[in-house]
């Protein structure tokens, strides 16, 4: 009997996009720190917990969780050891029964060391148990390179959470999208790893004030374009805006659109763009090899090959580890020109 | 093991009542009954994956949970039958569960391995060796949050006291005074690694001293001792004193699954430790104590062999859930 492939991911209707206040210009840091005072205000259950969140100058070393122990205490804003697997083993049996922990993982790096209760417990107890639990816990981390933190301190690991049923994948780029996509986050009754990004903090932009909610799998389109479907998150998404900015005067139209989250993922939205552009370009901080661009370039093909003019491409990190150097950290991020290149490539056959 | 003839007033504060004591009587029968069944299912080729036998060490599961309330929190091990049943699981779900049919915990999507009743805040067996240590305290960071005044005991093996996760859970629980107990059902093996070999220092209980908190000893073959001790832990952790290890010394009789080659041990190791049988101590005590007859203790275990078969027939006469389950449940 044929049976659905992926698993149906419950989503908000876009109409649950909803932004009750006026709009501020805030840093991508403050958006999520709002989002955080608003649920922790608006829901007992909520509390946070993971290393330096509390005492560190006030909440983090990003300013994320700052101000949160002020307002909330110590018993809802907890400072953790350093203890990465039980951070989020403790996190899955709290959510478990009732709780609704928002945890912190430093960097994405140190994932590794929670894997277990992430991979074998939060994301499996709902299915092993018949339906019979819930675990509505949100494990936050930041990624990425472009600050000079080296080989264990810059990767983007994003597809190890994508390869595993029963979990949700959040990846913001914009600080509006931050706040919404972690207040939705937050109300989310699944498990969801919510990757912040470490270059993106200080990025400002317009913020709705209160209410600001975005559903989890709906995808935006930040710019349109008849050419090349460029899909990228975190900090590729303006490096693509930048690519089509520089392109205009070659007459290519780069159509980006930031899924904003992977699981689950908007791929209609993305079909839609290539049934038009006939053309995709995919674009992560993450390495290539097995990187979540994969997925999105197989699915493309499985799905509308018939429209593509030309074989997609991925434009992401090379296979090796950052590197510290300036010059070798930037050679192997994908770049502006990377993606100018590559756009050009796939419209005049260039190669 | 002094004292065990005074079976029900105790010189301590504890006490239990005949009606108490029978069900721990009933409930350890029931554990030695659905196990042998299930080895049985399993050889006769009925029951797939693994199933992993608590016969042996009924007294763990049943003294500790004799000790709790019924919304404290459990969470488990693979061989996590014993502690379902303990905390008033459904042996009917269980074994159909085993069976892999729509009617069991969970729908047969989980297996052994992967019971819970969460309406008994009974948080899962767990397939993962040192899997339930972290949850239970997350579940005791739930209770101290609510103010619920709930307790979570964590039942683990020896072999999970060398995993990671217990120094970390260990050393959080005591720092955040989580009221948790964790119980370490020492059978001496795991799979195949003896206890003796594998744990450095020799004394598990030892080790919480490095934490801070109280780690007892207990003869995990006798009833009374484990409730004792738990009942103590668990007082103490729903007061607000924090966390503490119960190290109770047992034995499985029966090898690490149904298809262990059994291999690593000497039968006269096997025969030691089934002289010290908890159930025959258990029963032994209570008639002599003269809080059970005969007549009783005969009619429970008739009962319990019914209600076992029972749920076996049930299990069988189940039907195996439809391939429009397979992708149901994944999200909520
Ligand atoms: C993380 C992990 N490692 C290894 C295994 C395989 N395994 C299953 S049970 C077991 C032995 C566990 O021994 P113990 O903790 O003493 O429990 P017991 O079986 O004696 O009840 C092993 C090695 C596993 N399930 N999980
Ligand atoms: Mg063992």
């Amino acid at each position: 009997m044929a049976v659905a492939r992926t698993a149906p991911v419950a989503r908000l209707v876009p109409a649950a996009v909803a932004s009750a206040g006026e709009t501020r210009v805030l840093t991508y840091a403050q958006a999520l720190n709002e989002a955080l005072f608003e649920e922790m205000r608006r829901d007992a259950a909520v509390f946070v917990m993971g290393e330096d969140v509390a005492a560190w100058g006030g909440g983090g070393i990003f300013g994320v969780t700052k101000g949160l122990m002020e307002e909330f205490g110590a018993e809802r804003v907890r400072d953790t050891p350093i203890s990465e697997e039980a951070i989020a083993a403790v996190a899955v049996g709290a959510a478990a029964t009732g709780s609704r922990p928002v945890a912190e993982i430093m960097y994405v790096d140190f994932m590794g060391l929670a894997m277990e209760p992430i991979v074998n417990q939060a994301a499996k107890l709902r299915y092993m148990f018949g339906g019979k639990a819930k675990v509505p816990m949100v494990l936050r981390a930041q990624e990425g390179a472009g600050r000079g933190n080296a080989a264990q301190h810059s990767q983007s690991l994003e597809a190890w959470f994508c390869h595993i049923p029963g979990l949700k994948v959040v990846t913001p780029s914009a600080p509006a999208d931050a706040k919404g996509l972690l207040k939705s986050a937050i109300r989310d009754d699944n498990p969801v790893i919510f990757l912040e990004h470490k270059a993106l903090y200080f990025n400002k932009g317009p913020v709705p004030s209160g209410e600001h909610l975005v559903p989890l799998g709906i995808a935006d389109v930040k710019r349109t374009g008849a050419h090349v479907t460029v899909v990228g998150i975190h900090t590729m998404v303006d490096k693509a805006l930048q690519a089509a900015e520089a392109l205009t005067s070659e007459g290519i139209e780069l159509e980006v659109i930031d899924p904003r989250t992977l699981v689950p993922l908007d791929e209609e939205t993305i079909f839609e763009s290539v049934r038009k552009t006939g053309r995709l370009i995919v674009t992560h901080e993450a390495y290539t090899n097995a990187g979540f661009g994969a997925e999105i370039v197989s699915r493309v093909v499985t799905s509308v090959f018939d429209y593509l003019d030309a074989p997609p491409l991925r434009v992401c990190a090379r296979d090796v580890p950052v590197p510290y150097a300036v010059p070798l950290e930037a050679a192997a991020l994908p770049q502006v020109d990377d993606l100018i290149a590559a756009a050009r490539s796939l419209v005049r056959g260039e190669r | 093991m002094a004292g065990r003839n005074s079976a029900t007033k105790r010189p301590t504060r504890t006490y239990l009542s005949k009606d108490q004591l029978a069900t721990a009587v009933r409930l350890m029968l029931t554990i030695r009954e659905f196990d042998e069944q299930a080895m049985a299912l399993y050889r006769a080729g009925e029951m797939r994956g693994t199933t992993h036998p608590y016969i042996g060490m009924e007294a763990v599961g049943t003294g500790v949970m004799t000790a709790l309330r019924p919304d404290d929190y459990v969470t488990s091990t693979h061989r996590g039958h014993g502690h379902t049943i303990a905390k008033g699981g459904d042996i009917r779900k269980m074994m159909a569960e085993l069976l892999g049919r729509a009617t069991g915990y969970s729908g047969g999507k989980g297996g052994s391995m992967h019971i819970a009743d969460m309406d008994k805040n009974m948080l899962g067996a767990n397939g993962i060796v040192g899997g339930g240590i972290g949850l239970a305290a997350g579940a005791a960071l739930t209770a101290k949050l609510q103010g619920s005044g709930r307790v979570a005991v964590c039942f683990f093996g020896d072999g999970a006291l060398n995993q990671g996760i217990l120094h970390e859970v260990s050393n959080l629980s005591a720092i955040w005074k989580l009221p948790v107990v964790f119980v370490c059902e020492n059978n001496q093996y795991a799979m195949s690694a003896r206890a003796d070999w594998s744990v450095a220092g020799g004394d598990p209980a030892g080790r919480a001293a490095a934490y801070g908190i109280p780690g007892v000893n207990v003869d995990g073959m006798d009833f009374f001792a484990v409730y004792d001790a738990a009942s103590k832990l668990v007082q103490r952790a729903r007061e607000g004193g924090g966390p503490s290890y119960l190290v109770c010394q047992t034995y499985r009789y029966h090898g690490h699954h149904a298809g262990d080659p059994l291999n690593y041990r000497q039968k006269e190791e096997v025969e030691r430790w089934r002289k010290l049988d908890p159930i025959d101590r258990l029963t032994q005590a209570l008639l002599s104590g003269k809080v059970l007859t005969e007549a009783e203790i005969a009619a429970t275990r008739q009962s319990v062999v019914e209600a076992v078969q029972e749920a076996v027939e049930f299990a069988k006469s189940s039907p195996e859930p439809g391939v429009d389950q397979l992708m149901t449940d994944v999200y909520a």
